[in-house]
This record gives C-alpha cells, sequence and structure tokens, in this order.
C-alpha cells in the first residue's frame, strides 16, 4: 500500500526545539526522530500542546524567536536543513519543502487577489513572465479542483468559500511539486463535508506528485483514513508509531489507546464517550519519568524513569507497560 | 480585559500586579519617581528655600540671575532667579504643586463625568446611548487642544475655568472607554438576566458594569493626567491658562522664552525639565499598566 | 461603491450642520461680544445701537439662522479686528499653514512607517530600543517644549537655523510658497520638525505594533514557508496589512496637526492662520474664531470622508459592500 521504495526523502532524527522564557528554556521537541519514504503520508498525531504543530514548523525551520531548534539533524533529500543558513533555508521552502496550514483565512492575506499570491510564492523560486505566471497559477488552481480557474485568479479571498479558500492555499503550497509537504490540520476549521472531499483530493495529488506528507492532527479518525503510518506525540515525545492500521486496531501505549476509546465511533451509542482523566502537564511542570503517568492507570513506580522507545519491527512505543504485549504474556501464562 | 475577575490562588490580585509591575526596572523607578514628585508637591511650601507668592522677599536686583548666584536673601539660588527676581528652584516647586494640581482635578473630575456618561449609555440604551455616543465620538474626533483652547480663552482666566477647559476637552476619552467597557460586560447573559428583574439593576450596575471598567479606566486617567498636565502648561505658554500670580511649570517657561534669545536659558529650561520628568513618569507607568491589562499581550 | 459615497457624503452633511451649532452657541452664547466693539465709556445709546448692528437682539434660533444662511454663501462676516472680511483674513494666511502642516506629516508618515516597521521587525535590537525611546519622548515632551529647545539649540546656540518667520517666498498661481527657496526651506526645517514630533512618535508606534502582530501571523508564516523573502514580505504582505489602521490615523492626525500648528506657528512666529487664531482668541474677535473653527471641522469632515473613500481603494472586503468588522 505504501511506495517504501528507495531513500528516504526526508530522515528526522533526535529533533528537539526549545523556546526560552522566564523559567528556563521548555522543550516543546523532545528527541523526534521518524523518516519519511517518497509519496509516504504519515499522521501526527496528539493533543493541542503535544508538540505536533512545533515539530511542524521546526521541519521548515520556521521557529520565530524566542524558540531555537536546540538540537538534533533534518534532512531534507540527504541535505541537513539544522544549522543551514537562513537563505538558503529560504530557498528550499516552498520548493521541496511546503506546509499547510489550518486557517485560510487567516493564511491568505485579504488585501490581495489569489493571482497576486500566487504570483509571489511562483516569483520566489523562479523567475517567469506575467503571462506565464497566470498560467502556472491557472493550472495550480484547477489542479485542486477550482473550477473556472482563469477567472478565480482576479478575486479576493473573502470572495471564495472556506474550502475554496484553503484549496486556494494548497494549490500556493504545491505550486513547486515540493518533495515533502507539512499539512497542520487543514481541515479542522471546514465544514465535515468539505473535509471529506479535500481529504480524498489532497491523497489523489499526494499520489499524484509524488509528494510526500505529514498529516498533523488531534483528529485520529481523520489520520487513520489518509496516512499509511501513524507517529502519536505526548508532551514533546513521540511515544508511539506504526503502520495506521495496526497502531489502531492494537495499541501499546496507553495514551493512544486514550485517543481512540475517545473517538465517537469507539463508543456504543447512548453510551457516554470516555475521556482521558486530566488534562496534559505543561511542559513546565513535567513529571521526571514518564509524561503520562499521572493520567495512566496502568502507570506503575517504573514509569518514574523516562521510558525509551521500544522497537519491534515496524512499530514503536515508549512505555514500560505496553499494553498489548502485556495482553499476551497474560494469556500465555 | 476582562481576565482580572479570574480567581487566582490565595495571593490577592494587586499584589500579583504589584509583583509583575516590580519586574519592569524602567517602569518602577518611574513609579517611583511620580511618587516623589507629588510628595514634593504637596510639600512644597515646606522644602522651597522661598515662598514665590510673598511678593515681598522678592528683589528685582536679584532678577535672572544665573544658577549658583547668591542673592539678597542670603542664600544661594541654585537654579538662578526668574524674571521677578523670584528663585527659580521654588518657583519650580510651587509651579509642580499647581501642574500636579491641576493634572489631578481635571483628571478626577473627567473621569467622574466621562465614566458616568460612558456607563449610563452603555447601561439604559436606546436613544440615550446613540445621542451621548455620537457626541463623544464627535468630539473624539476633534483634536482636545483646540476645544481646550477656545473654551478657556472664552471662560477668561483662573483655576476653576481653566479645569473646566481640561475636563470639557477631555472627558470624551473616559467616556468611549467606559462605554466600551460596559457594553462588551453588559451583553453578557448573566447581565441581562439580572436586568431583567429591576430590584437588581443598581447592583448591576455597581457590582458589575463599573468594576469591569475599572481597568481600562485606570489605564487611559494615567496617561489622561499626564496629557492635561501638558495641555495645561501649553495654555499657559500661550498665555491662556492660569492668572500670572499662580505661575504653573508651562507659565514658568512662558515668561522665560523672551529671555532665551539672549542666551539666559535657565528661567525656561530648568521648569520644563521638570515638567518633561513628570509627564514622563506618568506615561512610563501608564504604559506599564496598560501592557499588564491588556491581554492580547501577554504571552 | 455609489452608495456608499452618499451615505459618507450625508453624514459628513449632517456632522458639519452638528459643528455649525456646537461652533456658533459656544462663541457666541459664552460671554457678551459687544464688550469688545464698543469703547468701554460708551453711552447706553450706543452700546444698544451696537447690539442692533450685530444683530444680538434677535433671538438666539434667529441669530443661528443668519449665522448658516450667511455661512453657506461663504460669508463668514467681518472681523471685529481687522475689519475685513474674515474668509479674505484666513485665505490670506493659509498657504503657509498648509505648507507647514503638509510637510511634516509627510515626514511624519515616510520616517515615523520606516522607523516603526523596522522596529516591529526587530524589537531586540537596540536600534529599535532607540527608536521607542525617541517616540516615547516625542509622546510625553509637551509640543512648545520642543520648539523652544529647538530654537535655542540650532537657532541660539549654534547658529544654523532661523529662529522664526517664513523667509523668502515664490509666488505661484497667485500663493507665496517657502519651501522653493533656498532661504525658505531654511526657516521651515525647524517648525516643521516641531509639529512632526509627536505625530511622527505615534506613527512610529502603531507601525510597530501593527508590524510585530502581523510578522507572528499566519499570513506571513504562511508566505515564509513557501519561500518568499522577507524583504518582499515586508514590502508585499507586511505594509498593506498594517496600513489601514496608519490611514486612520494618519487622517485623523491631519487634522490635529492643524490644530497643533496654532502652538507651532505661535512659536516660531510663521504667518498662519494658528498665529492669526491665537490672536484672534486673545482680543476675542469671535467672527474669526468662528469662521477657523468651521473651517476646522470641515476639513476634519472632508478628510474622513476621503478617509473611507481610500479605505474602500485598499480593502476589497469594504469595496464589495461587506463592512469589515
Amino acid at each position: 500500500m505504501t511506495p517504501e521504495t528507495g531513500k528516504p526523502v526526508l530522515e528526522v532524527e533526535n529533533l528537539q526545539t526549545e523556546f526560552a522564557t522566564a523559567k528556563g528554556a521548555l522543550r516543546a521537541v523532545d528527541g523526534v526522530s521518524f523518516s519519511l519514504s517518497p509519496g509516504e503520508i504519515i499522521g501526527l498525531v496528539g493533543e493541542s500542546g503535544s508538540g505536533k504543530s512545533v515539530t511542524g514548523f521546526s521541519l521548515l525551520g520556521l521557529i520565530d524567536a524566542p524558540g531555537r531548534i536546540a538540537g538534533g539533524s533534518v534532512k531534507l533529500n540527504g541535505t541537513e536543513l539544522v544549522g543551514m543558513s537562513p537563505q538558503e533555508l529560504r530557498k528550499r521552502r516552498g520548493k521541496e519543502i511546503a506546509m499547510i496550514f489550518q486557517d485560510p483565512i487567516a493564511t491568505l492575506n485579504p488585501l490581495l487577489t489569489i493571482g497576486q499570491q500566487m504570483e509571489m510564492a511562483l516569483a520566489a523560486h523562479e523567475t517567469l513572465s506575467r503571462r506565464a505566471a497566470a498560467e502556472k497559477s491557472a493550472e495550480a488552481l484547477a489542479r485542486v479542483g477550482i473550477p473556472s480557474a482563469r477567472e478565480r485568479l482576479k478575486s479576493y479571498p473573502h470572495e471564495f468559500s472556506g474550502g475554496m479558500r484553503q484549496r486556494a492555499a494548497i494549490a500556493i503550497a504545491l505550486l513547486h511539486r515540493p518533495a515533502v509537504v507539512v499539512a497542520d490540520e487543514p481541515t479542522t476549521a471546514l465544514d465535515v463535508s468539505i473535509q471529506a472531499q479535500i481529504i480524498h483530493e489532497m491523497k489523489a495529488l499526494a499520489r499524484d506528485y509524488g509528494v510526500a506528507m505529514i498529516w498533523i492532527s488531534h483528529d485520529l479518525a481523520v489520520v487513520s483514513a489518509l496516512a499509511s503510518r501513524i507517529l502519536v506525540m505526548y508532551a514533546g515525545r513521540l511515544v508511539e508509531q506504526g503502520p495506521s492500521a495496526q497502531v489502531l486496531r492494537d495499541p501499546r501505549h496507553p495514551y493512544t489507546r486514550g485517543l481512540i476509546d475517545s473517538l465517537p465511533s469507539a463508543t456504543v451509542p447512548g453510551q457516554m464517550l470516555t475521556q482521558i482523566p486530566g488534562s496534559m502537564p505543561s511542559l513546565g511542570a513535567l513529571p521526571p519519568g514518564c509524561a503520562f503517568a499521572p493520567r495512566c492507570s496502568y502507570a506503575s513506580d517504573a514509569c518514574g524513569a523516562k521510558p525509551d522507545m521500544v522497537q519491534a519491527g515496524r512499530r514503536g512505543w515508549r512505555c514500560v507497560h505496553p499494553l498489548g504485549t502485556e495482553h499476551k504474556e497474560r494469556a500465555a501464562s | 480585559m476582562t481576565d482580572i475577575s479570574a480567581p487566582q490562588k490565595a495571593t490577592p490580585p494587586a499584589l500579583v500586579f504589584w509583583r509583575e509591575f516590580r519586574r519592569n526596572k524602567p517602569a518602577t523607578v518611574a513609579l517611583g519617581l511620580t511618587v516623589l514628585l507629588i510628595l514634593v508637591a504637596v510639600f512644597a511650601p515646606l522644602i522651597a528655600p522661598q515662598d514665590p507668592y510673598d511678593l515681598g522677599s522678592l528683589s528685582l536686583m536679584d532678577a535672572r540671575r544665573p544658577p549658583g548666584f547668591v542673592g539678597s536673601g542670603g542664600y544661594t539660588h541654585i537654579l538662578g532667579t526668574d524674571p521677578q527676581g523670584r528663585d527659580l528652584l521654588s518657583a519650580i516647586l510651587y509651579g509642580l504643586r499647581i501642574s500636579i494640581e491641576i493634572g489631578i482635578m481635571a483628571g478626577a473630575i473627567a473621569l467622574a463625568i466621562g465614566a458616568t456618561l460612558g456607563v449610563v449609555a452603555a447601561y439604559v440604551g436606546g436613544w440615550v446611548e446613540s445621542l451621548i455616543m455620537r457626541i463623544v465620538d464627535l468630539q473624539l474626533s476633534f483634536p482636545a487642544i483646540l476645544l481646550a483652547l477656545v473654551l478657556s480663552a472664552l471662560l477668561g482666566q483662573g483655576k476653576a475655568q481653566l479645569v473646566t477647559a481640561l475636563v470639557a476637552a477631555q472627558y470624551a476619552y473616559f467616556a468611549r472607554t467606559a462605554y466600551g467597557a460596559a457594553t462588551s460586560e453588559r451583553r453578557k447573559d448573566y447581565i441581562e438576566a439580572a436586568l431583567a428583574t429591576p430590584l437588581h439593576a443598581r447592583r448591576v450596575v455597581f457590582r458589575h458594569l463599573l468594576p469591569n471598567c475599572a481597568p481600562p479606566l485606570i489605564v487611559v486617567a494615567t496617561v489622561q493626567i499626564a496629557s492635561s498636565i501638558s495641555l495645561e502648561a501649553t495654555l499657559s505658554f500661550l498665555g491662556l491658562g492660569l492668572p500670572v500670580t499662580e505661575p504653573s511649570l508651562g507659565m514658568l517657561i512662558s515668561n522665560g522664552f523672551p529671555y532665551m534669545m539672549s542666551g539666559r536659558y535657565w528661567i525656561s529650561v530648568y521648569p520644563g525639565v521638570m515638567l518633561i520628568i513628570l509627564i514622563m513618569a506618568i506615561n512610563i507607568v501608564g504604559d506599564q499598566i496598560r501592557d499588564q491589562l491588556n491581554p492580547r499581550l501577554r504571552r | 461603491m455609489l452608495g456608499f459615497i452618499i451615505q459618507r457624503a450625508i453624514q459628513a452633511v449632517a456632522v458639519m450642520a452638528v459643528m455649525s451649532v456646537i461652533v456658533f452657541v459656544g462663541v457666541y452664547a459664552i460671554g457678551n461680544p459687544v464688550d469688545i466693539v464698543i469703547p468701554p465709556d460708551a453711552t447706553q445709546a450706543m452700546r444698544d445701537e451696537a447690539i442692533r448692528r450685530l444683530g444680538l437682539d434677535l433671538p438666539l434660533w434667529e441669530q443661528y439662522g443668519i449665522f448658516a444662511w450667511n455661512l453657506l454663501h461663504g460669508d463668514f462676516g467681518r472681523s471685529f479686528v481687522y475689519n475685513v472680511p474674515v474668509l479674505e483674513l484666513i485665505g490670506g494666511r493659509l498657504p503657509a499653514t498648509l505648507e507647514l502642516v503638509l510637510i511634516s506629516i509627510l515626514f511624519a508618515a515616510v520616517a515615523g512607517v520606516s522607523l516603526g516597521v523596522y522596529a516591529g521587525v526587530k524589537p531586540d535590537s537596540w536600534v529599535s530600543k532607540a527608536i521607542m525611546g525617541l517616540s516615547i519622548l516625542g509622546f510625553s515632551v509637551p509640543s512648545f517644549w520642543v520648539g523652544l529647545i529647538l530654537i535655542l539649540t540650532f537657532a541660539v546656540s549654534l547658529g544654523w537655523l532661523p529662529a522664526g518667520g517664513r523667509g523668502e517666498t515664490v509666488t505661484v498661481w497667485g500663493i507665496e510658497w517657502s519651501f522653493l527657496t533656498l532661504d525658505g526651506l531654511s526657516h521651515i526645517v525647524l517648525p516643521a520638525i516641531n509639529l512632526a514630533l509627536f505625530k511622527l512618535a505615534m506613527m512610529i508606534r502603531l507601525a510597530r505594533a501593527g508590524t510585530r502582530e502581523v510578522m507572528l501571523s499566519d499570513t506571513v508564516k504562511f508566505a515564509r514557508a513557501a519561500g518568499i523573502p522577507e524583504g518582499v514580505i515586508l514590502r508585499r504582505h507586511v505594509l498593506k496589512l498594517i496600513s489601514i489602521p496608519l490611514i486612520t490615523v494618519f487622517g485623523l492626525e491631519l487634522g490635529s496637526t492643524l490644530a497643533f500648528a496654532v502652538v507651532t506657528e505661535t512659536i516660531f512666529s510663521w504667518p498662519g492662520v494658528g498665529k492669526l487664531i491665537i490672536d484672534s482668541i486673545g482680543v476675542l474677535d469671535r467672527p474669526v474664531m468662528v469662521a477657523y473653527l468651521v473651517l476646522i471641522a470641515f476639513l476634519f469632515v472632508m478628510i474622513n470622508f476621503t478617509v473611507d473613500l481610500v479605505f474602500a481603494l485598499i480593502d476589497p472586503r469594504i469595496r464589495s459592500g461587506r463592512q469589515s468588522a
């Protein structure tokens, strides 16, 4: 199902992003590692504040002060991005790695036409005549399913519907056919019906263009419809990763279990939705060991030490009491 | 603008506020300076080496002498003397007293009138609301200095007249602010509900609407006190504010202006320095309070 | 768009009507204007004659009617003091004021926006902190005091620039202008800086606040993610996005700059309308005061009207009839 052929297009090793505050540096991303094959779609899942968006921005080197990438490595097509000069990084953004944001109302400039904004994005990486730029922009708009794209270039964002706006933003991000796209909750602000359409189209675009995608979302259901692999993030660290179907059917980490159980589809109609008790600790007050331990019904003294990522085949988890395995052990004994 | 009502642990909000305030060094210094200047103004008669209003103690022999001059009174005029032979330091201390007095008086009255109008407009609604707010908005689009200028010219010289002119020029800022805060609170459901029962109306105004307006009004008040001091000085400089018998800082500067060209700079410059220190100190304090009360700037 | 213009035009007329009432009541109803046009030792008969001549024996609303009627016909009355038509008096002084105001506001806008955007892009650099210090100073220090210090420094101590007057002027289209001659230009520098300083401080603050907010916005992040160079982002996104509040304030400040010209013109003996009004206030020359205030009100209304139109040109959301929040 996944075209995992050849070298990975993106390799992330032990990525660490910190934010300087009055109380010292807060680590929003703590030792995240994963790799992405050409054309692959992976889902990065977690609650708000888990560091998933910061991870996305870190990949593009778009961390504003007082934040900074404190360590680790991000290799795009084999080239190291961490520590690269801002000019070099700029040349790669939009061309080799692009990003789509959550709210298209906020991302598009209300005072410029869609055409002008696409022209700017084109001019960032190539010199084109006006006519050629318009040609290329219209083509890109048509590709994301905007009818009569030529005329729509002259429209302002407020003249588009929410879904159309996000399509236009997607068209801008895909203008240069980047190898990797980071999509940060791109459908969260949209109506459910349009959500489904856009997800469907993104999947088709990724396949046609051979774009690898990191789909960031708090919504396991959306991600499972799209991604071949799922990474679950909690308090700045990856706590579980593996092929979507396996992770969903048979989660290892109690946090993943909690996420799955709180999905409406996991609940019998008429029954209350299950919730994970408590809330995520703030980055300034993380427990010394497993960050999830205070909310975890399986927690024991062993959780007082930071758990390492346990690798088993294509799956991995960061938990001393992994769920499925314990189950099997009990069944075997 | 409404976040101060959120209950914080056990520490009283004022203390929390003060702790945050203290973290900004320049603002703390400015606050200290403001308090110091107010104290100096209050105790000016005790501190000043000379009573500048006592015409008997003045000698024209001593007029326009440079700083450090020892006059007929037998003591050193640290900052020199003015055209009437007054000790400039004493004149400045008394001038400071008048400037602060006018500033606070005008600010307080404008606050009372403006806040009342704003809250009434928000609370009563209907045509009263549109009438009040139309007038306020119209006036806000018109420069305060012109209004004060014309009014003080028409009313004549004197403390009461000057304060009236300043209040008329400034109440609209308070009204706008109070109105904004009060309407945002009034739209909340619990107020709507409470207002449905006439018994609770007064309680609502005093317990909810007014307190909710307080933080932004405090900010506007600091800014407006600084600006009325500055406005008063400008009017006095133009010869429109106070009678000559009660020289404020602005009038001292004005008195010295003709002598500036001939190099007797101190008569204008020292009162001016005092005026600027006072206004800047108040403005910096106001800035810090505003930053602390503005939730949008919190990160 | 046409409906928008008509709606604003009606509003403008209404505001002018209200302003004329306020000005009339404010200036004519307070105090007694008779006292200044008759000698102190006048007989009761002379007094009554003066009252009749000025129309002060009529009821207030009738006085206003006559006043408004004359106003509509461009008749602002005659100055008590100079005994010439007020409009002529003001018209002769207006170019000097407009010249001063336009030069200073242009300077404030260009310098203020550049400095403010710089301070907004690099909030932590020491240059930005210096810029912000300058702006606090510009806000706090009363305008007349800055004028004094400018004179003391550049005219008295250094002797570089003249302390007052308009200097040599050139007549173009029948109007005298200072900024076209070197001497005139040297005369306008100090008053223009003086008048500009407060607006400069305000522009810096607004531009900085706007820039900081826009720089953190998703629009800029998205543009960066598309690899658009910082310079292009600043020119095409940031400048455009901060322009709306800036234009509002610019328009409003145009009016208040006219008002503050009163102070600057007095300090620098600049022979403009401001100096005229201060002199008129000193002797309670009511027709001049009224005409000046009505004129200022008219300018205000015109400026607000223009600002609204400029908005519509910049912001497509207003143009297409949807009011922005």
